[in-house]
C-alpha cells in the first residue's frame, strides 16, 4: 500500500533555519544540518528545504550548503530557491538532491519546466505555488516570498505546468502559513480535481490531526508542515519533532485506511 | 571492492556515504580503468531512460561492464532507472537497454486503474517478498521503501521477480537473475530497510 507522505519543510534565511508567519517575521529556529540529522533519526518520509533569500536577492543557489545538506540527508530531499536555469538544476541534482523546486522561474518562464524535465526527469521537477485569497473569492499566485503578485489564473496555470511535464505540485497557502490552525481545504477542493501528478499541501498544519484530516478528505496526498515540526507548545519553544513509526501508523490507520 | 558507477546520472554520493558508514570498501568508477579491481557493481540511475543509456555509453564503461557482469559474473545491482536499464528496452526511450535480464520496461497505464491515481508513483510503499533472496534477507515484516517513478520493469521470466509492490496493480519492484539484481525503489533514501538491503548487497 502506498502511504501518504508527511514532509517537514525547512526555510533557510541568512544561513540559518527560520519559520515565518504569513511569509513574514522569520524566527530563527536552528541550524539546517542539525535539523537534517534529527529528521534522519526520526526517519522522516521526505524533506523539503527552501532558501527564501536566493530568489529575493536574485542570487545563485548556495551550492555548498545544498551539497552539505544532500550528503547528510538519508531521505528524499527537495530543494528550492534561486533556480532559474537548467544548468543550475542539473548542478543541484548532481549534488544528490532528488527533487528540484521552482516557483518564480516557473511562472516567468514556464518552458523551464519542460527543459528541466528533459534533463533530470519529470519525477524530479517540482513547482511550488504560493497563493493568497483574493478579497472577493478565488486565489492569486504570488512569488518572491509573497511580495510579487501575478495575474495568472491559478486553474490555467496548473493545467499549463502539467502539460509541460511537472512531476509534483506543492500548494502553499500564504494566508495560513505559520498560523497552525489547519490547512486551507477550500483551496485544495478547488484545484485537486485538475491535478494528475502528486500534490503536496503546505501552510497551516498545527497538529497531526490536521494532517490526518487532510488524508481523510483527499486520500493520497503529501502533507508538508513547517511550524508543526519545529515548535512545541503555545509559546512556540523551538523543538524539532516528527511522528515516530507507531504514531505515523496510528495516524494513517485512523484517518487513511479506516 | 564495491564500484559505484558514476556516469553522470544518479546519486553517487548517497551510496558512497552509506558504504563509508558500513566500513565497506568502495570506489567511485568514472572510467573503465576505474572498474579494475571491482568485485561488485552498483548501477544507480535517475532521469530518462535514453539519457541514462546514452550517458553510460558515453562514459566508455559499457563494454567493460558487459564483460564484468556477463562473463566474469560480478554481482551487480541496478537501482531505479539503473534497474530499468537491465531490460532489453523501455517504452520511455528508443535506445536498447543492457539486456542483462530478460524483460521490458513499461509505463503505468493509469487509465486502467480503478481509482484516480497520480503519476509518478511517488512515496513510501510496502513491498511483498515473493521469494526468499539474499538481497532481501533480514528486512522487517511489511517493509516500506521510497519510490519515485512512472515506468516499471516487466520480467519475461517470472522466476526473476523477487518482490512486488502495488500501485493500481501489482508490479515487480525487485529482480534477480544469477549475479544480476535490480531494485526500482531507492534504498539509499529508504532509511533502515534501505540500509539493510544495501548492506546485504555488500555482503553477498
Amino acid at each position: 500500500m502506498l502511504y501518504p507522505r508527511i514532509i517537514p519543510c525547512l526555510l533557510v534565511h541568512n544561513k540559518g533555519l527560520v519559520k515565518t508567519v504569513n511569509f513574514k517575521d522569520p524566527k530563527y529556529v536552528g541550524d539546517p544540518i542539525n535539523a537534517v540529522k534529527i529528521f534522519n533519526e526520526k526517519e522522516a518520509d521526505e524533506l523539503m528545504v527552501i532558501d527564501i533569500d536566493a530568489s529575493a536577492e536574485n542570487r545563485e543557489p548556495d551550492y555548498k550548503m545544498i551539497e552539505n545538506l544532500a550528503v547528510e540527508c538519508r531521505m528524499p530531499l527537495c530543494y528550492g530557491g534561486g533556480i532559474k536555469t537548467v544548468e543550475q538544476a542539473r548542478r543541484i541534482f548532481n549534488l544528490g538532491v532528488e527533487k528540484i523546486a521552482i516557483s518564480s522561474a516557473a511562472i516567468e518562464n514556464p518552458e523551464l519546466i519542460a527543459n528541466m524535465a528533459k534533463e533530470v526527469g519529470n519525477q524530479s521537477v517540482v513547482v511550488v505555488i504560493d497563493v493568497k485569497k483574493k478579497l472577493f473569492g478565488g486565489y492569486d499566485i504570488y512569488t518572491n516570498n509573497g511580495k510579487k503578485k501575478h495575474t495568472t489564473n491559478i486553474e490555467e496555470y496548473i493545467k499549463k505546468i502539467q502539460s509541460l511535464g511537472v512531476g509534483e505540485i506543492v500548494l502553499n497557502s500564504i494566508d495560513n502559513d505559520g498560523l497552525m490552525k489547519g490547512y486551507d481545504c477550500g483551496l485544495i477542493e478547488k484545484v485537486k480535481p485538475l491535478i494528475s501528478v502528486p500534490l503536496t499541501i503546505l501552510g497551516g498544519a498545527g497538529s497531526l490531526d490536521d494532517i490526518g484530516r487532510l488524508f481523510d478528505t483527499f486520500g493520497i496526498i503529501g502533507a508538508a508542515a513547517g511550524s508543526l515540526f519545529v515548535f512545541k507548545g503555545k509559546y512556540k519553544a523551538v523543538l524539532i519533532s516528527y511522528p515516530n513509526y507507531e504514531e505515523k501508523t496510528k495516524l494513517i490507520t485512523e484517518y487513511y485506511i479506516k | 571492492m564495491i564500484a559505484i558507477i558514476d556516469y553522470g546520472v544518479g546519486n553517487i554520493k548517497a551510496f558512497a556515504n552509506i558504504y563509508k558508514n558500513f566500513n565497506m570498501a568502495f570506489k567511485i568508477a568514472q572510467t573503465k580503468e576505474d572498474l579494475d579491481g571491482a568485485t561488485k557493481l552498483i548501477l544507480p540511475g535517475v532521469g530518462s531512460f535514453d539519457h541514462a543509456m546514452q550517458s553510460l555509453q558515453d562514459s566508455g564503461m559499457k563494454e567493460k561492464l558487459d564483460d564484468l557482469v556477463l562473463e566474469k559474473k560480478l554481482p551487480v545491482i541496478g537501482i531505479c532507472v539503473g534497474m530499468q536499464m537491465l531490460a532489453k528496452s523501455s517504452e520511455e526511450g528508443k535506445l536498447p537497454g543492457l539486456g542483462w535480464i530478460n524483460g521490458v520496461v513499461k509505463k503505468f497505464d493509469i487509465s486502467k486503474f480503478s481509482e484516480n491515481m497520480p503519476l509518478p508513483h511517488m512515496g513510501w510503499n510496502s513491498i511483498e517478498l515473493i521469494q526468499s533472496n539474499r538481497l532481501t534477507d533480514r528486512l522487517e515484516n511489511d517493509p516500506r521503501f521510497y519510490f519515485l517513478h512512472s515506468y516499471y520493469f516487466e520480467c519475461n521470466d517470472s522466476s526473476d521477480a523477487i518482490a512486488t509492490a502495488n500501485y493500481g496493480e501489482n508490479f515487480t519492484c525487485m529482480v534477480n537473475h544469477h549475479n544480476i539484481f535490480g531494485i526500482q525503489c531507492h534504498p539509499e533514501k529508504s532509511h533502515h530497510n534501505g540500509m539493510q538491503l544495501l548492506k546485504n548487497f555488500g555482503e553477498l
